[in-house]
């Protein structure tokens, strides 16, 4: 009796998954509390703004959204993970910002089969050797704006580099990414702590090494830090300061001021990207939340817009592996996103072009990140070469 | 090694450690005299720092806006202990070490409600941004010296105000025997009250001199409360001279290995080896001084309890 019961209740459940779902539960898992909150937030606003902008319903499906904070800690993050996934029966995953979380929690949401759509952190363990057809990346691979912070050092042809990332291992990563597109001759490697306060003992030996372009790889804080100090020593005059996109967009800009004028960055998304998707996006965010746009809210809001799409061009059949999967891989082509229309790569990363931004004040005063060049055109993760998926 | 970067060393290590002491002291005070672990002076520093942000935009002058900084984390320094720490002396370590943590989780989410969760701007004054030429033709940022002339002055005050005062020797008195203090008829409420509104006083002016060359977001505090709590196991508990000392020698060594550490490693390992090395070690050589100083000196340099 039992054992027919249980096929009953299997076979019913086998028909309800075939249909197409009635409304799409997010599951969103970020990082929202803590020092690095502020990222996680930003995220989150770009999404919610695709989100409202879509009238609260991605791909026509009235969309439930579930948050949950995982205060930066990776287990936390996986706990979270599982009650998202058995518990709430989300239909996908997204929002994590730290590669550390990331993979911590990715074996429990690739188990689950469940798709995941990353807004940030897309690591190159599971881009590479470990590519998953449940992986989509909607920002980039994590080496990308370092390969093209090189490409740019390169390019403008910088005789001495001095490079310098936190101990930890996106940081060596980080170099590793500079250095695959730079040839010219590293003065110095510097991997101070994590979470070093003071950088007085980099910056006289930056002072007595002159070199002419300085690389720092320094998330949050740590970057504010560096900057701050790094003008405070009057170096600006001697050389030239390049970090990467993520550490000196508006959220940084607005805790360091005028310090961070004359820098270059390197992003895959600037805010004065002449196409339709942006100039929607740039505006809207604006007057919904009375500031500019960093580029996490941009990564935010790309995914809710490839969600959407995906969704949309699936008919709605999230439980569809197959027809998912090939939704959600050409729909960064049709959702106009703020970086335009671009491609993914087997793997799930995006192919897109990486730009050069300076920080420059514009006409109101405000200072912003306004793109000077292209760097690397239709670039795709070095790492694709070690996913045997088609 | 030329003797500029030498000497640019030790002055970064002066600074980074008379940053450290205004902490300490405060620390070390309230340690040493309520015998209370409070964990949450570190949020008292992000307060005052996020106090100077404000108030030096409102009133468009830096020196302005930290005199109201000042002024006005001693008040939430005060209220607090009124209200809350008062309540945990007569417990154990323990029991206030949980509730000060929870000052600490409750702290960053009222920062963060009150001022967002984007970190703060706050730059050095005009007159102080850029740097200046020391007399040696050596360069070093005007700022820094600024924040080595407040931290030296700000101890010889509290010098003063510990060795030559009544209320210092108050104070003198409750760090050596609380009891005995008591007995003589020392309105204590009183004085703890006080000495914690110096001591959050002293967060507020740390994280306003360092605000301008640090970020200004929540959680600053528990970065560099850690170092705080090193100065006063290494300089002894409820000692003025010990948190000096200890924060000079804390500042200096940090500083002075992550400096030299990986030069010296360089003259006798190979690059790659010296490279990681280097770092690995300077990173933890104040845990070694710690672990030496206590092996030898169990109750600190300068121990206030004989």
């Amino acid at each position: 009796m039992q054992g027919k019961l249980a096929g009953v209740a299997i076979g019913a459940l086998l028909a309800f998954s075939a249909q197409a779902a009635s409304e799409l539960k997010i599951g969103f898992l970020s990082t929202l509390s803590g020092p690095a909150g502020s990222i996680g937030i930003e995220i989150r606003d770009g999404f919610n703004l695709a989100l409202k902008l879509a009238g609260g319903k991605l791909g026509g499906l009235p969309t439930e959204m579930i948050f949950a904070d995982d205060t930066l800690n990776p287990d936390t993050g996986r706990q979270l993970a599982e009650r998202l996934l058995k518990r709430d029966r989300v239909n996908l995953m997204t929002g994590v910002v730290f590669s550390n979380v990331m993979l911590a929690v990715w074996p429990t949401i690739n188990e689950s089969k469940v798709f995941y759509v990353a807004p940030n952190a897309t690591p190159t363990t599971i881009t590479g050797k470990g590519c998953s057809p449940y992986f989509f990346s909607a920002s980039w691979p994590n080496e990308a704006h370092h390969e093209a912070a090189g490409a740019f050092a390169q390019s403008k042809g910088y005789k001495n580099a001095y490079l310098i990332a936190p101990n930890y291992p996106a940081g060596k990563d980080a170099l590793t990414g500079f250095k695959r597109m730079y040839k010219g001759n590293i003065v110095a490697e510097v991997y101070p702590k994590l979470n070093q306060l003071d950088y007085s003992t980099e910056l006289a030996q930056l002072r007595a090494a002159k070199p002419d372009a300085v690389y720092a790889f320094l998330p949050g804080g740590m970057g504010i830090n560096f900057i701050k100090q790094f003008n405070a020593a009057g170096l600006p005059k001697e050389m030239q300061l390049i970090v990467p996109g993520f550490a000196s967009d508006q959220d940084i800009v607005r805790a360091v001021g005028d310090p961070m004028l004359g820098l270059f960055d390197t992003s895959h998304w600037a805010y004065d990207l002449d196409n339709e998707g942006n100039r929607k996006f740039v505006a809207e965010f604006e007057k919904e939340y009375k500031r500019l746009p960093s580029l996490f809210a941009e990564q935010g809001y790309t995914t809710a817009l490839i969600i959407d799409q995906a969704v949309r061009d699936a008919k709605g059949k999230v439980e569809d592996e197959k027809a998912f999967r090939a939704a959600l891989m050409s729909a960064p082509e049709r959702a106009k996103t703020p970086r335009g229309s671009f491609k993914e790569a087997a793997n799930g990363t995006p192919i897109q072009d990486y730009y050069v931004r300076e920080l420059v004040k514009d006409k109101d005063g405000r200072i912003v990140n306004r793109k000077v060049d292209t760097i690397l055109k239709q670039h795709q993760d070095f790492w694709l070469k070690d996913c045997g998926m088609k | 090694m030329p003797a500029s970067l030498f000497l640019e060393q030790t002055l970064n290590g002066l600074q980074f450690g008379l940053m450290l002491f205004l902490l300490a002291a405060g620390l070390t005070l309230v340690f040493g005299i309520m015998d209370m672990i409070n964990l949450a002076h570190g949020s008292l520093y992000m307060i005052g720092a996020y106090f100077m942000a404000s108030f030096s935009q409102m009133t468009g002058s830096f020196w302005g806006g930290m005199a109201l900084a000042l002024v006005a984390t001693a008040i939430v320094g005060a209220l607090l202990e009124m209200s809350l720490l008062r309540r945990l002396y007569g417990r154990d370590h323990l029991t206030q070490v949980l509730a000060t943590f929870a000052i600490i989780l409750i702290a960053n989410e009222v920062v963060r409600i009150v001022w967002g969760s984007q970190p703060m701007l706050l730059n050095t004054p005009a007159d102080l941004a850029g740097p200046v030429t020391l007399p040696g033709g050596m360069q070093y940022a005007s700022y820094r010296l600024a924040i080595i002339a407040v931290g030296a002055v700000v101890a010889l005050l509290l010098y003063l105000l510990v060795a030559k005062t009544r209320v210092g020797m108050l104070v003198r008195a409750g760090a050596s025997n609380r009891e005995m203090a008591i007995a003589m008829g020392v309105n204590i409420r009183r004085l703890f009250t006080a000495v914690f509104a110096l001591g959050a006083a002293l967060c507020a002016l740390a994280g306003a001199m360092l605000g301008p060359i640090l970020a200004v977001q929540v959680g600053m505090g528990e970065n560099i409360l850690i170092l705080a709590f090193v100065v006063i196991v290494i300089g002894g508990t409820g000692s003025i001279r010990g948190a000096f000392v200890g924060s000079l020698l804390v500042g200096i060594v940090d500083t002075g290995g992550r400096a030299f550490l990986p030069l010296f490693f360089g003259v006798f390992l190979p690059p790659q080896f010296a490279s990681a090395a280097g770092p690995a070690i300077a990173s933890v050589l104040i845990y070694l001084l710690m672990a030496v100083v206590l092996y030898f000196r169990p109750q600190g340099l300068f121990p206030a309890r004989g």
